[in-house]
């Protein structure tokens, strides 16, 4: 399968056998790539394909075991950011490169090079605002800011360098449709300026949206260049996995019955200098339901997280109910205890300590109950818990009881999930759970939780991936600055209606309606 | 040119114990260079500072009264730096201790008062060492003040109450002046463990604690407790450890283990109160947590090892004239080295150029 | 002069050097590096220049020798902490171990030495207004250089692109390294300075404020230089006024001893150390925790390459 883009002088850039070695990791195997000026192409893949390795030496951060890189014909070689963004490089990372602390035009200055000053990035940046509708404050601080406005200092700190070629990783993740479809709008306008665009991604409906050339990475090489818009979604999707990854089944019969959980009226002030408070938090979930919880990240979810597990304790016993006991004032082991279970979004520091083994990690979240007695730790019941959570949620471990940080993102997720679920709780939260994993452990994840569901616990899983609750829930709500809309079936919520309760325009019309 | 840090991936059991001999074969040889720049021979340096101690009875007796003290505040230090704690007060509460302790032994100096008074200034002294080290604990867990500089400020407050004790209510009025107090009464005075000793039981207490500490840091939840506090603090919250508790028990234990090797040293040793009754041993012992990788074994060793550094410094003053700060210099780049080897176990490190390099 | 005056100027020269300390670390920890081994530093920059300076009877030397080994010292710590990532609180407090080691080493045989007085600079004409005007514009040199220093500070760290780069590396070394800016090379000039600060701090304490050296003189006022910084919220201006109090109450204590009150010299000479426990306290108390500290202040900085 080859896009038919009519070739015309040399491509923009061309990377040739571009390899990257980690230790016993190949990252980057070989790969072939180019684009042509002008062109918004993609750069398909997974979660650990290695595609924000390549670009990663593309824009000259890390750099390349083996392989070369073409700019307009002719070989080069990026040994830094800086060098990169002299050639005509712009990048906006996934994790945006910002200083929360510094103010918006401090932000854009210090990328740039000498000869602009804080009042030329100032004067600059009202008119590339005004040009292509990406308005912003210079003088606010970056922590006071949306997600989809810092995207926007990313994007305009490259536009002030008139980028031969602009690079975003996974630029939609933080944003809601609406602001994603605003993005896509700019892009198409830079790309008709003659920008050349490179555009990472593992969502196949965007990637048909703006390109017309995709490059396929799978396990770090390239599998396959293709015009996405004359393949099947299905066919794309299989180029990327490898495998067809079937879909999570939600249609075992089960039956909604008595609540676990009831939140009413939880308020809690931030957590340190740019938290987010949450407000009159009501929320009930029943044993044999799942109920997600969408919203853009940093609108509360973290902190609604955290005082749910207990982390941080409410003010009131009763604006926390776990299985009929008040347990706002509880911390986070009598919560277990009362047959709880949590999974906290970051997996390595939150959810696992990385240098700990795997049998010293169930102690996390077990200790109160089953691997320790009279405060001596069992040692023994530990590794059987750790093998037993290894064998039944297929994590896949490079040795017998390895440091949690030598597993891949995916499986060390199916094991903090499977860590929870094999205790079989009859409540369990979920942050994010699947943020950053693999398809086919995504799938067994979000599979395992619906499972529990089915055998009468009750699921809450807080994702930012709406495809995802779609997928899993039974009820939803949408979070936007610590406020959280009514719960409602998931049949009566469409895209464009939560969209509009992530970016809190539904909450401004008075109440949420279905749209 | 540029560094290059690559985290290793699999970290040999055998380069994490080679590590610290590493680092102190180093550091002899930077001090080696020193004291020829001194112009001195390092050989002879060598003899005066490790092979002469070794090879007297009387100096490996010196040895074991010197190391007592270093091995019983590290021990507690362990615990604080596991967790990732800044305690760098222990000579405050060695202090401390030392004063609640001898507090006990003035009052009941001239009395028949028995065998109860011994005991109970050791207890003392493991009380007052603790509420020393709670307050930077306290002011930690409550009000979020930085405890590094909280117990290192409160090191020179307990030296200004020592020496007004010294100086003013517990001078000896028959003492022609001096600033000390009066000599221990043998029930307040820590024996040997056998006769024309040097020994007495703090070396006894200091291997309890040793052992104690490697029970609990190795099969306990409070051992493990601490030990994921220091490496995944968060982790450790979402366990169900509270941060609070966590600080305030290290504090308190290795404050308490810092007042036990106060009075340890006055009873046991110099037998009255004085305005200095410390080698610097608070400060000294952080050395020693670090050089025996806060492990307990580890530190049983590091502690005779730089107790070593102390006996062959008087030496070498006496002998060689040289200055006693010569020892703090080779405490301090032993430290240096010990950490820079244990970076190496961790980082493979090199040093790289590369065209139209940062 | 009046007993009025005299304490004033006093104060003033007890105060310049931490302030001077504290200036050099605050910019060492805006790069995000928190350098414990002020003290040591500061020990070595008094007993070096110390020597030099009684060595070839110059004072410029001395001040010299002084900021040499003060750098000298911050570079061996830039080694450990950059070039091995090694742990930054066990590194400072290593530096100090050494620093004071060292100086005894250095300083031993100049004891009993003495220099003479550094003569004040005068500001004709404003050095003549009553009360303020000897205080303000009769100074020594260094009074003037270090509040000229912490003018210097403030602009360079909110005026330049470079104490822009400075900020940004010590808010998020992460974004820097992903940005290409250079994190290793400020980071190391930022701790050079602050050593260099601290060798002239001491060279302060030997060369003008006792004028003769002797073993642990420093006593302290490194750690209280730390303190200040955190006092100070990390801002230049805060330092000047911190330093200043600081100072006061040094000077107040002695004064307060040589009138015999009836308190004990012992509490008095606490007051320094209960006083900064105090502050940091009142601090914690109004601002929570550790306002205005660089996002990425003490953490090892490994690029993922």
């Amino acid at each position: 399968m080859k896009a038919d883009v009519p070739p015309s002088g040399p491509p923009l850039v061309e990377l040739k056998g571009i390899s990257k070695r980690y230790g016993d990791l190949l990252a980057n195997d070989g790969i072939d790539l180019s684009i042509e000026p002008g062109e918004i192409h993609a750069l398909l893949g997974e979660n650990g394909a290695g595609k924000s390795t390549l670009v990663k030496i593309l824009y000259g951060v890390i750099e390349p075991s083996a392989g070369e890189i073409r700019w307009e014909g002719r070989p080069v070689t990026i040994g830094s950011p800086v060098e990169a963004r002299a050639l005509g490089l712009g990048m906006v990372f996934q994790h945006f490169s910002l200083f929360d602390e510094l103010s918006v035009a401090e932000n854009i200055a210090v990328a740039l090079s000498n000869e602009w000053s804080l009042s030329t990035v100032r004067s600059k940046l009202g008119e590339i605002s005004r040009t292509y509708g990406l308005a912003l404050d210079a003088d606010r601080a970056v922590w006071t800011l949306s997600a989809g406005e810092r995207q926007r200092i990313e994007i305009v700190r490259c536009l002030l360098q008139n980028p031969r070629l602009l690079i975003l990783d996974e630029p939609t993740s933080v944003l809601t449709p609406q602001e994603a479809e605003h993005l896509f709008t700019t892009l198409d306008r830079l790309s008709a300026e003659g920008c050349s665009i490179l555009y990472i991604s593992h969502k196949l409906e965007e990637v048909r949206r703006l390109c017309r050339r995709a490059t396929i990475l799978r396990a770090g090489r390239v599998v396959a260049t293709i015009d996405p818009r004359a393949s099947s979604a299905r066919e794309i999707a299989a180029l990327m996995v490898g495998n067809e990854v079937g879909e999570v089944r939600t249609d075992a019969p089960h039956q909604v019955k008595g609540e676990i959980l009831r939140v009413s009226k939880l308020s809690m002030p931030p957590d340190g200098l740019h938290g987010q408070a949450l407000r009159d938090i009501d929320l009930v979930v029943r044993s044999g339901e799942v109920v997600g919880i969408a919203g853009v990240a940093g609108n509360g979810q973290s902190e609604l997280f955290a005082a749910l597990s207990g982390e941080r304790l409410a003010d009131r016993a009763d604006a926390i109910v776990i299985a009929g006991k008040p347990s706002g004032t509880l911390g986070i082991d009598a919560r277990r205890r009362l047959s709880a279970a949590f999974v906290p979004e970051e997996r390595l520091g939150h959810a696992a300590a990385p240098s700990h083994r795997l049998s010293e990690n169930t102690l996390i979240s077990h200790a109160a109950i089953e691997v320790s007695r009279s405060g001596f730790i069992l040692m023994n019941a530990a590794r059987r818990v750790a093998r037993s959570i290894v064998q039944s949620f297929d994590v896949r471990t490079p040795e017998g009881d390895p440091q949690a940080r030598k597993l891949s993102g995916g499986n060390l997720q199916k094991f903090v999930i499977g860590r929870e679920i094999i205790r079989k709780p009859n409540l369990i939260i979920v942050d994010q759970p699947t943020w950053g994993v693999d398809a086919g452990a995504a799938r067994l994840i979000r599979q395992a939780l619906v499972d529990l569901s089915r055998e009468g616990s009750a699921v809450l899983v807080v994702s930012q991936d709406l495809d995802e609750l779609f997928e899993v829930a039974d009820r939803m709500a949408v979070i936007h600055q610590g406020i959280l809309s009514p719960l409602k079936p998931i049949g009566e919520w469409t895209k464009e209606a939560v969209g509009l309760e992530m970016l809190g325009v539904a909450q401004a019309q008075g109440g949420t309606r279905a749209v | 040119m540029r560094f290059e840090l690559t985290p290793r991936t699999n970290i040999s059991p055998v380069m994490r114990a080679v590590a610290p001999v590493v680092a102190f074969i180093t550091a002899f040889l930077i001090a080696g260079f020193v004291i020829w720049l001194m112009g001195r021979s390092p050989i002879a340096a060598f003899d005066v500072y490790v092979l002469q101690p070794l090879s007297d009875p009387w100096s490996l007796q010196e040895l074991v009264v010197k190391a007592t003290p270093l091995a019983l505040i590290a021990i507690g230090l362990s615990y604080c730096f596991r967790a990732n704690l800044w305690n760098i007060g222990a000579e405050g509460q060695y202090t401390m201790g030392a004063i609640f302790g001898s507090w006990l032994a003035l009052n009941t100096h001239g009395t028949d008062a028995g065998l109860w008074v011994l005991p109970l200034m050791l207890l003392l002294s493991i009380l007052g060492g603790a509420l020393y080290g709670l307050i930077p604990a306290f002011l930690k867990t409550r009000f979020g003040v930085n405890e590094i500089l909280t117990s290192l400020m409160l090191v020179y407050v307990a030296q200004q109450i020592l020496d007004y004790l010294a100086r003013g209510p517990w001078r000896d009025p028959k003492g022609f002046n001096f600033p000390q107090s009066v000599t221990f009464d043998p029930a307040a005075t820590l024996p040997s463990i056998l006769e024309e000793s040097r020994v007495h039981y703090g070396a006894i207490f200091a291997l309890v604690a040793i052992l104690v500490t490697a029970v609990i840091l190795g099969r306990t939840l409070f051992g493990y407790r601490l030990k994921l506090t220091g490496d995944a603090p968060r982790a450790a919250q979402f366990a169900g450890f509270s941060a609070r508790s966590t600080t305030l028990a290290v504090f308190a234990i290795s404050g308490g283990l810092a007042g036990l090797a106060g009075i340890v040293e006055v009873s046991g040793q110099i037998g009255q109160i004085q305005p200095s009754i410390s080698n610097n041993y608070g400060f000294t012992a952080i050395t020693v947590a670090f050089l025996g990788r806060l492990n307990p074994v580890g530190i049983l060793i590091a502690s005779l090892v730089v107790a070593l550094t102390f006996i062959g410094g008087e030496n070498a003053q006496i002998l060689l004239k040289l200055p006693l700060d010569l020892t703090q210099a080779f405490q301090g780049i032993l430290l240096m080295c010990v950490l820079a080897a244990d970076a190496m176990v961790s980082y493979r490190i090199r040093f790289a150029t590369r065209g139209g390099g940062k | 002069m009046t007993t009025f005056e005299a304490i004033l100027l006093t104060i003033v020269t007890a105060s310049t050097p931490l302030l001077i300390a504290a200036l050099g670390e605050l910019v060492t920890e805006r790069s995000g590096v928190l350098n414990l081994g002020v003290e040591g530093m500061m020990a070595m920059g008094a007993a070096c220049s110390f020597a030099a300076a009684v060595t070839f009877d110059s004072t410029v030397l001395g001040v010299a020798a002084g900021m040499l080994a003060g750098a000298l010292m911050a570079a061996l710590f830039a080694l450990l902490v950059l070039g091995f990532a090694a742990n930054q609180t066990g590194s400072g407090l290593a530096l100090t171990i050494l620093g004071l080691g060292l100086s005894g080493l250095v300083g031993a045989p100049f004891v009993g030495a003495r220099r003479d007085p550094v003569p004040p600079v005068d500001i004709p004409g404003l050095s003549d207004i009553p009360v303020i005007g000897r205080l303000f514009f009769e100074q020594d040199l260094f009074v003037y250089a270090s509040i000229t220093l912490t003018i210097l500070v403030a602009l360079y760290l909110v005026r330049t692109r470079s104490g822009l780069t400075l900020r940004s590396i010590g808010e998020n070394h992460t974004s820097a390294n992903a940005l290409g800016l250079p994190v290793w090379r400020v980071r190391f000039w930022a701790i050079l300075f602050g050593g260099a600060c601290a060798g002239l701090a001491g060279a302060y304490l030997a060369l003008v404020y006792t004028r003769f050296w002797s073993p642990g003189m420093t006593a302290g006022r490194g750690w209280i230089a730390l303190a200040l910084v955190v006092f100070a919220a990390w801002r230049p201006g805060w330092v000047l006024v911190g330093a200043y109090i600081f100072g006061a109450a040094t000077v107040l204590q002695l004064h307060a001893q040589a009138a015999q009150f009836g308190v004990p010299s012992q509490l008095l000479s606490a007051v320094p150390y209960l006083a900064t426990i105090l502050a940091l306290l009142l601090l914690s108390i109004r601002h929570g925790r550790a306002i205005g500290a660089p996002g990425s202040l003490g953490v090892p900085f490994v690029p993922d390459r």
